[in-house]
């Protein structure tokens, strides 16, 4: 193997890491308002109030703002797989390509069709043919994240390929399997809801604002109810779908697990304190500053209360015979690739198991190449390999931590504001209206934390156990990397600070500019009144 | 022929009619785009060209983007490949690629005429540059790329991406399928504007089609002389999908007309393309945009069948190591992978068309700037 150079690997997981989490500032708001958007045109269609047609078409617009940078950045992702993770593309493309395929056909073509007509076919469709449309948008998105979650299940479980010697790749063999991977099941849910707690958070925080300025006030009124209540059951269902999928990481993930919960050495049930605050140390393996919940740990990861969890140091331990075995398996398959002979082949499939931590070596190896360790080297090799099989625990652990306190927080904001909202006292509780408001932001905050939990803690793989992150990026220069990575951060500043300006334009102007021409001939209107002022 | 093998045919067939769908229906978009600052003068007629491909824009681009997915499922490694090959180029095409959705949303929402005036700046990059791109592209593999696989299957490159760009055979095609492009914006324009759109669109529509025609016809005399990569041994169409070895590749000049050689009943694509290019815009001027329309996604579908006749069977032939140059057979998906691919696009494709042809069928007739200006729905 010709030597990679770490810096061009740390410049493309940076890119990678910046574009997606960019991305995914405009993804879950998306998922959520199209089916805001379905909700209040129901109404509309309905019960034929106008009110409701001018909050689908007011918020609407904000969608249409968000949803065009969702798009435009989207499609950076899919380019960088084969621009800049051309090993992982070819080594695990043949499987990983097939959902994001699936994606194009089953679900983003939709949505970005019917998009069109949900903007532009207000006149030309008739009522239910326009509800249908919302309705197709909504479903397209949200099935586009189911997809792309599918895709990013199999790079954390993987299942449904198998490693061939003679393609050098992992087979494809079952979709079934790659669909119903229980970690794609559990993420879909809690992502997909997590975007509807930003948008029901963005549709309650825009109309606190209204209500505390004393515009529009009918219009407001029910959309902060309307979204209150659909932000606290999202909030519910992101936070049990959150501990499934912890369920999920602790079965398959180990090191991830350990390192969001930094467990540092191999817990003895049930007196295990759930760690609220602490300093992981990633040099001195060990945590500062402590202060758990005593018994929580254990039965909240592990659903029992005798199941101990494995410690980062003894996975470490673990790993030593792992990676010796792989070595052995690149050593064999090398040989077998010019051999062709059945003893070499026998001797791969003897260490196949394990061939990912040898690939996991090469960086340790002279010249980077483990099938030539002098036999003298080898026990170096591996020592110094060791550490390699964990994450970054301070940023696991932290990036985990700060999304659950989050969502907690969501909880408290939604719980209240529904009760308040629910008794009509909401022009009474300026305090609760700032907080919403402030609160806006904090949602997409805590998708992003959650994000970098799941990737940050899969490190160091791209493909679980089988593919480190080291081996999978193209080998570019750092020119080119440089290059991109400036390109990237001039237009998405252009973008970010565009699509600011416009939401910000446009909740500033509120609904009225936006087809409410029939507001005083509007029954629903003085009703609106009604509920806004509480009799 | 086995069954995987027909498999890699057919899914190479499925890449060749998405290389023409992108041609015909992107192409079109980003020719609109490149034409934008001018057959509109003003605001209004500006939003007029907009509006008319509307509803339809985002619908094509998805075709790029499921056009990338499908090459990443059926092909997978030419995805990782030719992207990386490529980095600078795609990295600028990405930049182009995503200015425009975002264009399209923005550009009419702020009064601003400098802020207007920006954005149709952004469309003539983002519908011009694309398009020579995927030109230069083809330009590209033809001549060949450089770079090589180690015996793990990772990825080296060979050369600088400057002698991608600077290379003069690429910058043809590149011009040729900018020109291609501006000619189906245009014919597009006509159908669904009124004057004074309809004849400034005529007019650029009509020089599109002959440019494209000279260059094609320059780009074939080009190939004729080029050398052209040849399989020596190995490399059958029933290998294992292994790029690192396996097959032995020679140069030949003049090597891309083999196929035309030995069936000269092919020539009828290239010279029907070029046909089409030359009575396209005679069709054009005639005042018949519909079928100046199709005549011009025929001369896209017979320029990819040329390419694809010539090159048959690589998709990405290596400059410095020939051995491992990419074809259908050696860069392909799993026989599992394809059929999968297989049956669901046999679901969704026929489930797609349907809705997109409705899509057009609802928002269909002429677009009127004076209707622009007083909508605020519009772009």
């Amino acid at each position: 193997m010709e030597p990679i150079s770490s810096e061009v690997v740390d410049l493309s997981r940076l890119q990678f890491a910046v574009t997606a989490l960019y991305h995914f500032m405009f993804v879950p708001l998306t998922l959520g308002l199209t089916f805001m958007l379905a909700a209040m045109e129901t109404v509309y269609v309905v019960t034929g109030r106008k009110i409701y047609k001018d909050m689908a078409q007011f918020w609407g617009k904000l969608f249409g703002i968000n949803f065009a940078l969702g798009v435009a950045t989207g499609i950076t992702m899919e380019f960088e797989f084969g621009t800049n993770w051309s090993m992982y593309s070819r080594f695990f493309g043949d499987m990983f390509g097939t959902p994001l395929a699936i994606e194009g056909l089953m679900a983003f073509f939709m949505e970005s069709t019917f998009v069109g007509l949900m903007f532009f076919g207000w006149d030309r469709l008739s009522k239910p043919a326009h509800l249908a449309v919302t309705y197709l948008v909504a479903l397209g998105s949200n099935l586009s994240a189911l997809w792309i979650l599918v895709a990013n299940a199999s790079m954390n479980v993987p299942q449904g390929t198998h490693f061939d010697p003679e393609t050098m790749r992992m087979q494809f063999d079952s979709i079934v399997q790659v669909i119903f991977n229980p970690d794609a099941q559990a993420k879909f849910v809690h992502t997909s809801v997590a975007g509807y707690v930003c948008a029901s958070m963005l549709v309650m925080g825009i109309s606190a604002f209204y209500i505390l300025r004393g515009r529009h006030k009918a219009f407001a009124a029910r959309s902060f109810r309307m979204a209150a209540l659909f932000g606290i059951i999202s909030t519910v269902a992101v936070i049990t779908l959150g501990d499934v999928l912890g369920r999920l990481v602790y079965e398959h993930q180990p090191t991830k697990l350990a390192a969001m919960e930094g467990v540092w050495r191999t817990t003895k049930p049930p007196y295990e304190p759930w760690l609220a605050f602490a300093i992981p140390d990633d040099a001195k393996q060990e945590n500062d500053l402590e202060i758990g919940i005593p018994f929580v740990l254990t039965p909240l990861v592990t659903h029992s209360f005798t199941a101990p969890i494995t410690g980062m140091k003894e996975l470490e331990d673990q790993a030593g015979p792992r990676i010796s075995s792989g070595i052995a398996a690149l050593t064999a398959l090398k040989a077998w690739r010019a051999s062709g002979s059945a003893s070499d082949l026998a001797a791969f499939n003897a260490h196949k198991a394990d061939m990912g931590y040898g690939f996991l070596a090469a960086r340790h190896a002279p010249g980077q190449d483990v099938t030539a360790i002098p036999a003298g080297q080898l026990d170096t090799v591996v020592n110094e390999t060791k550490p390699d099989i964990l994450p970054n625990v301070f940023v696991t652990f932290w990036a985990f931590r700060i999304m659950v306190f989050l969502s907690l927080w969501f909880f408290a904001v939604f719980a209240f504001g529904s009760y308040v909202s629910l008794k009509n006292r909401l022009e009474r509780n300026p305090l609760l209206l700032k907080l919403c408001l402030w609160s806006i932001p904090l949602p997409i905050l805590a998708t992003e934390f959650g994000w970098i939990t799941a990737e940050a803690g899969r490190q160091p793989w791209t493909v679980f156990d089988l593919l480190p992150t080291y081996l999978s990026a193209s080998t570019h220069s750092v020119g080119y990397m440089l290059f991109s990575l400036a390109g990237f951060a001039l237009i998405y500043s252009i973008f970010i600070a565009a699509e600011l300006y416009l939401m910000f334009k446009f909740a500033r102007l509120g609904p009225e500019e936006h087809g409410a021409h029939a507001r005083h001939d509007d029954p629903g209107h003085e009703d609106g009144l009604v509920v806004a002022l509480g009799e | 022929m086995d069954s995987y093998t027909i498999l890699k045919f057919f899914w190479a067939a499925i890449l060749g009619i998405l290389f023409m769908g992108l041609g015909i229906m992107v192409g079109m978009d980003m020719g609109v785009g490149t034409l934008l600052r001018f057959v509109g003068r003003n605001d209004g007629e500006r939003r007029t060209a907009l509006n008319i491909i509307g509803p339809h824009w985002d619908g094509n681009q998805v075709w790029f983007i499921l056009g990338g997915g499908a090459i990443f499922a059926a092909f997978p490694t030419l995805y990782a490949t030719s992207f990386s090959v490529f980095y600078v180029v795609m990295i600028l095409l990405l930049f182009s690629m995503i200015l425009r959705p975002v264009a399209f949303e923005y550009r009419s929402k702020v009064e601003s005429s400098r802020w207007r005036a920006s954005w149709d700046w952004a469309f003539l990059i983002s519908g011009a540059f694309p398009m020579f791109v995927y030109g230069a592209a083809f330009g590209n593999v033809m001549e060949g790329v450089g770079y090589h696989f180690s015996w793990t299957g990772q990825y080296y490159q060979d050369e600088s991406f400057l002698s991608y760009l600077l290379n003069p055979f690429a910058i043809l095609c590149g011009l040729m399928s900018v020109a291609l492009s501006v000619y189906q914006g245009g014919a597009m324009l006509m159908l669904r504007a009124e004057e004074p759109i309809y004849g400034r669109a005529q007019r650029y529509a009509v020089w599109g089609g002959w440019t494209a025609a000279v260059l094609f016809a320059l780009g074939g005399v080009w190939i004729s002389r080029m050398s052209g990569y040849v399989l020596v041994s190995g490399g059958a169409s029933g290998m294992a999908p292994d790029p690192i070895r396996g097959q032995h590749v020679a140069r030949v000049a003049g090597g891309w007309l083999a196929h035309f050689s030995a069936h000269p009943a092919l020539w009828i694509v290239p010279l029907g393309g070029l046909a089409c290019m030359i009575v396209g815009p005679l069709v054009l001027r005639a005042n018949r945009p519909a079928l100046g329309w199709w005549i011009g996604a025929g001369s896209w579908i017979a320029t990819i069948k040329t390419v694809g006749i010539a090159m048959f069977p690589f998709l990405m032939p290596s400059s410095t190591t020939p051995d491992q140059s990419l074809t259908i057979w050696n860069s392909c998906a799993s026989a599992y992978g394809l059929t999968c691919m297989l049956v669901l696009a046999a679901i969704f494709v026929p489930i797609i068309l349907s809705y997109t042809s409705w899509c057009y069928y609802v928002m269909r007739g002429k677009v009127r700037t004076a209707d622009i200006v007083n909508d605020t729905h519009s772009y």
